[in-house]
């Protein structure tokens, strides 16, 4: 049922090639038939990077879309609901609470409730890795997350790092601009190197790019340099974690859960794996976002516009 | 919960953590919104409902140089905000 989202576009010809680009998606259980759901519920999660909307019916997973943020959060959740509701009929009225997170969760429109990424990120890890996750590590578009949580998801420890881009997506956005690596292949590159090479000593967008370069004017392979930034990646957001401690089982969410280069690495360090999902792993914030919605929505029944149309 | 406020950067940690149970049952009447100087706590309603202390947004990412006055190179005994808190929901890194 999963798709990637980090597929690669195919640069038409005369275009630059966008190496950094991943594909949006949009994908709903075509198995389930929404109009015979007591509740819908969606959750938006609207972050720097990207966008999704996740709908779900009476608590299961009905469908979901993951889009890039555009140049406003009104549009991208707009935009990121849209992308799921035009493939099954479904209008907004149709939906009875929708809950907004991310970065952009108080600018959106729909919105019931808006409440904060890391308590979504949980309730979304505790549905997609099982009732046994104590510790969630976010690797967003602009910022990392440690998380700990009880075995209802909710929330008993957290750190966030948002100081800079270093160990999140836009970061391994730059890299694989910077090599011309499309961004899906860079996790398996990583690992097609003869010899794992330490990490580059700054994982900053700014300073990886020169020493990047350097290492490349030094004559490493682009392979190499990518393991090296991984490493790096992978070093950084241990660190973060290191700070609340690690308590089995262990949730990776965010885009960066999708590059094995960085996963493997981080696994390495901690001598510990990550609970893998069939699920995508960058809607978590969104699905726990909707999750909430339906607990909000079965407390304290349909809001007054959602209830009248 | 425990909230932890803050970063890491090239010349260290720092951290406020807050235990966000003992505000429930907060002793001293939010003692840490008056107690600090630079004004850095804030009261919030979190995603559970509950009304806590937070660090403002705007000093999260800026709290070693925040916290200078208080914390003077020749060492310190109490912090105002760590003392003010008796139930010790209050922590520094740093
Ligand atoms: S931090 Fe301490 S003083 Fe402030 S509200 Fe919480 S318990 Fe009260
Ligand atoms: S150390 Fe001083 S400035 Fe820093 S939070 Fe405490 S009272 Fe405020």
């Amino acid at each position: 049922m999963t798709t990637s989202a980090f597929a690669t576009t195919a640069a038409t010809a005369g275009e630059k090639k966008e190496y950094w680009r991943w594909e949006e998606s949009a994908w709903v259980d075509e198995t389930m038939n929404w109009r015979d759901a007591k509740f819908i519920t969606a959750g938006i999660d609207v972050g720097s990077v990207s966008s999704q909307a996740v709908v779900v019916c009476d608590g299961k997973l009905f469908g979901y879309s993951s889009m890039r943020t555009g140049s406003n959060s009104p549009d991208s959740a707009r935009n990121a609901i849209k992308a799921v509701i035009e493939k099954c009929g479904m209008t907004l009225d149709n939906i009875h609470f929708v809950v907004g997170t991310g970065y952009g969760r108080v600018n959106v429109p729909f919105a019931h409730k808006a409440i904060t990424e890391i308590a979504c990120h949980a309730r979304g890890a505790n549905f997609m890795g099982g009732s046994a996750i104590r510790t969630i590590l976010d690797m967003g578009g602009q910022d990392c997350k440690a998380i700990h949580c009880d075995e209802k998801g909710k929330v008993t420890n957290f750190l966030m790092n948002d100081k800079c881009a270093a160990g999140t997506g836009r970061g391994m956005e730059v890299i694989a601009d910077l090599m011309q690596i499309p961004i899906a292949e860079l996790g398996p590159r990583s690992f097609d190197v003869d010899e794992e090479p330490a990490a580059v000593s700054s994982v900053c967008v700014v300073f990886a790019k020169s020493e990047a370069l350097g290492l490349l004017k030094a004559g490493w392979s682009k392979n190499k340099v990518v393991a090296a930034y991984c490493q790096a990646m992978a070093e950084r957001v241990v660190a973060l974690l290191e700070r609340i401690g690690v308590e089995k089982e262990f949730f990776i969410t965010g885009g960066i859960a999708k590059n094995p280069g960085v996963v493997r690495r981080i696994e390495r360090i901690l001598k510990l794996e990550a609970v893998k999902t069939k699920y995508d792993s960058q809607i978590a914030g969104a699905l726990g976002a909707a999750l909430f919605g339906y607990t909000l929505v079965q407390k304290q029944g349909v809001p007054a516009k959602a209830a009248a149309s | 919960m425990i909230a932890n406020y803050g970063y890491k950067d090239g010349s260290g940690e720092y951290y406020i953590s807050i235990d966000t149970d003992k505000c429930l049952q907060c002793p001293v009447e939010q003692a840490c919104t008056r107690a600090c100087p630079k004004n850095m706590f804030e009261i919030i309603t979190d995603d559970y409902d509950d009304q806590v202390a937070a660090i403002k947004q705007a000093h999260r990412r800026t709290l070693a140089y925040d916290c200078t006055a208080c914390k003077p190179a020749g060492g310190y005994a109490s912090l105002p905000c760590a003392s003010a808190c008796t139930a010790g929901a209050i922590k520094h890194s740093w």
